[in-house]
């Protein structure tokens, strides 16, 4: 019976074992790709879909005209909306309620708008401590339009030569 | 006060000061060695590790003993209370007591006993009841096939562990540590220590360490994929904390045994330079290190492969080792190196 010599000198030698721990070495002084996240935070891309928002006309006017496109897209029936014309004549939503607990945050809503009016902001850091919280209303969603306005036009502008 | 502490209470308020000393130190430097183990795992893994309790998240350690402490102790209802709760604290005491017969420097030791090894090896005998108790009173399946698996393993290199020291004793002539070291001590520095001339015992003693203490790659007591985590499965709160500090305490003292044994201890690796406690915690720290690393590199062993190493190959290998260094000190072979005894000293 033939011993398999160079196998039992590498077992016995611990090449294996140097050799895992050389390498060992040589990962142990790689600079570590992790982000230290709350105080460092990675790229996003303009297509982000996170917080949903609802945008306002330079003038301050409501972009959304109650055309209940995207009521009627959202595939996670996240979204209720009511209307009645204003007194002005226009037509306008008297509620605009998302439930972010069902949302799926697949964008299909920002697309079937005609004006741009709801839309995925760049914020992803809307945890909350209760459910209710995020059961948003017309004022939460315009008042995160308000907020994230100058993120949401650049990133709009940003993706619209490929639209 | 001449004299004080040399007999009867003072000697009784010496010795407890000392080991509450030791101990304290041990337990606070464990916070640290935990810390670092966990930093040195992620390095390898290219992530950062702890870094947020405190600078650089050196705090880590006492924030998860906070949390451990004021955690709810969930007992299983077929549990068999007074041993479930003893064996956390016997997998505790026992590895704080070994350190009694560490030398950390010439006479700083606690108990400088004739017999040290065998006082080492007669507590971390002890060590299996802890894990077997552990599994056992726990009334549960995992934590027993774990305690099963640990007692087995412990047991098996432990045997191994003992031969390799043999050969270490053989040299020295003496059970005491502090004689071991001193009979280190030479004109070569480093090169006049026990590790040269024992050198694969040292692989092997470092190997038997890592199954004795149930780290990695020998850690399947705790097999997370098969067994969640073995004995201490069904232990929480403060009861899982005594397993965990019990365990680490271990592998630190094993460093220390390692220092001794192999590395001369306290004395100094460049002749010239002076000896002292620094350099034993110098040595201790860059085993620590190796433990640490073997965790990050090495995958976890089968237990069938466990065993056979432990049985058809340390074994074996310990065995002839101990023939060969009988022969070399009785004979004087190889320069006297295997023979340091000091006749009737």
């Amino acid at each position: 019976m033939a011993i398999p010599l160079d196998k039992a000198a590498r077992y016995f030698l611990l090449t294996d074992f140097f050799a895992g721990f050389w390498l060992g070495m040589r990962y142990f002084f790689r600079p570590k790709p992790t982000l230290n996240y709350p105080h460092e935070k990675g790229p996003l891309s303009p297509r982000f879909r996170g917080e949903h928002a609802l945008r306002r006309y330079p003038s301050g006017e409501e972009r959304c005209i109650a055309c209940k496109l995207c009521e009627a897209i959202c595939p996670a029936q996240a979204i209720t909306i009511d209307a009645e014309p204003r007194e002005d004549g226009s037509r306008r939503t008297t509620r605009y309620d998302i439930d972010m607990t069902k949302c799926i945050y697949c964008g299909f809503c920002q697309e079937a708008c005609p004006v741009d009016a709801i839309v995925e902001g760049p914020n992803f850091e809307f945890a909350t401590e209760s459910r209710e919280e995020l059961f948003y209303d017309k004022a939460k969603l315009l008042a995160n339009g308000d907020r994230w306005e100058a993120e949401i036009a650049r990133n709009l502008e940003l993706d619209a030569p490929y639209r | 006060m001449d004299g004080f502490f040399d007999a009867g209470f003072g000697l009784f308020l010496l010795i407890l000061a000392e080991c509450l000393l030791v101990t304290v130190l041990i337990l606070v430097a464990l916070a640290f060695l935990m810390y670092a183990d966990r930093k040195i795992w992620a390095a390898v893994q290219i992530r950062r590790g702890p870094n947020v309790v405190g600078p650089w998240g050196l705090l880590q350690s006492f924030a998860d003993f906070l949390k451990y402490i004021v955690k709810e102790v969930v007992v299983p209802s077929g549990a068999d209370k007074a041993v479930y709760f003893l064996a956390p604290m016997i997998s505790f005491v026992l590895p704080v007591i070994v350190w009694a017969v560490i030398p950390w420097a010439p006479g700083w030791v606690i108990s400088d006993m004739n017999v040290g090894i065998l006082f080492i090896f007669a507590i971390s005998s002890l060590h299996v009841y802890a894990i077997i108790t552990g599994g056992w009173a726990s009334n549960s399946k995992y934590p027993f096939l774990g305690a099963l698996r640990s007692a087995a393993q412990m047991i098996s290199y432990e045997v191994s562990l003992g031969l390799i020291i043999v050969g270490v004793l053989v040299s020295a002539g003496s059970l005491n540590l502090s004689r071991i070291v001193e009979a280190q001590a030479g004109d070569w520095g480093l090169f006049s220590w026990f590790w040269l001339p024992h050198l694969p015992m040292v692989f092997l003693f470092f190997f038997s360490s890592l199954a004795e203490t149930n780290r990695p790659p020998f850690d399947l007591p705790e097999a997370e994929s098969e067994l969640v985590a073995g004995y201490q499965v069904e232990h929480s709160s403060t009861p899982f904390l005594l397993f965990m500090i019990g365990e680490l305490m271990s592998v630190v003292f094993m460093c220390a045994l390692i220092s001794v044994l192999f590395f001369g201890g306290w004395l100094s690796p460049i002749p010239g330079l002076p000896d002292g406690v620094f350099w034993m915690v110098a040595k201790m720290a860059f085993f620590f290190f190796l433990f640490a690393m073997v965790k990050a590199i090495v995958p976890r062993y089968r237990y069938d492969q466990l065993m056979r190493i432990g049985w058809k190959v340390f074994l074996p290998l310990s065995l002839g080792w101990v023939a060969l260094v009988g022969l070399f000190a009785q004979y004087g072979l190889f320069w006297g190196a295997y023979q340091r005894w000091i006749v009737g000293g």
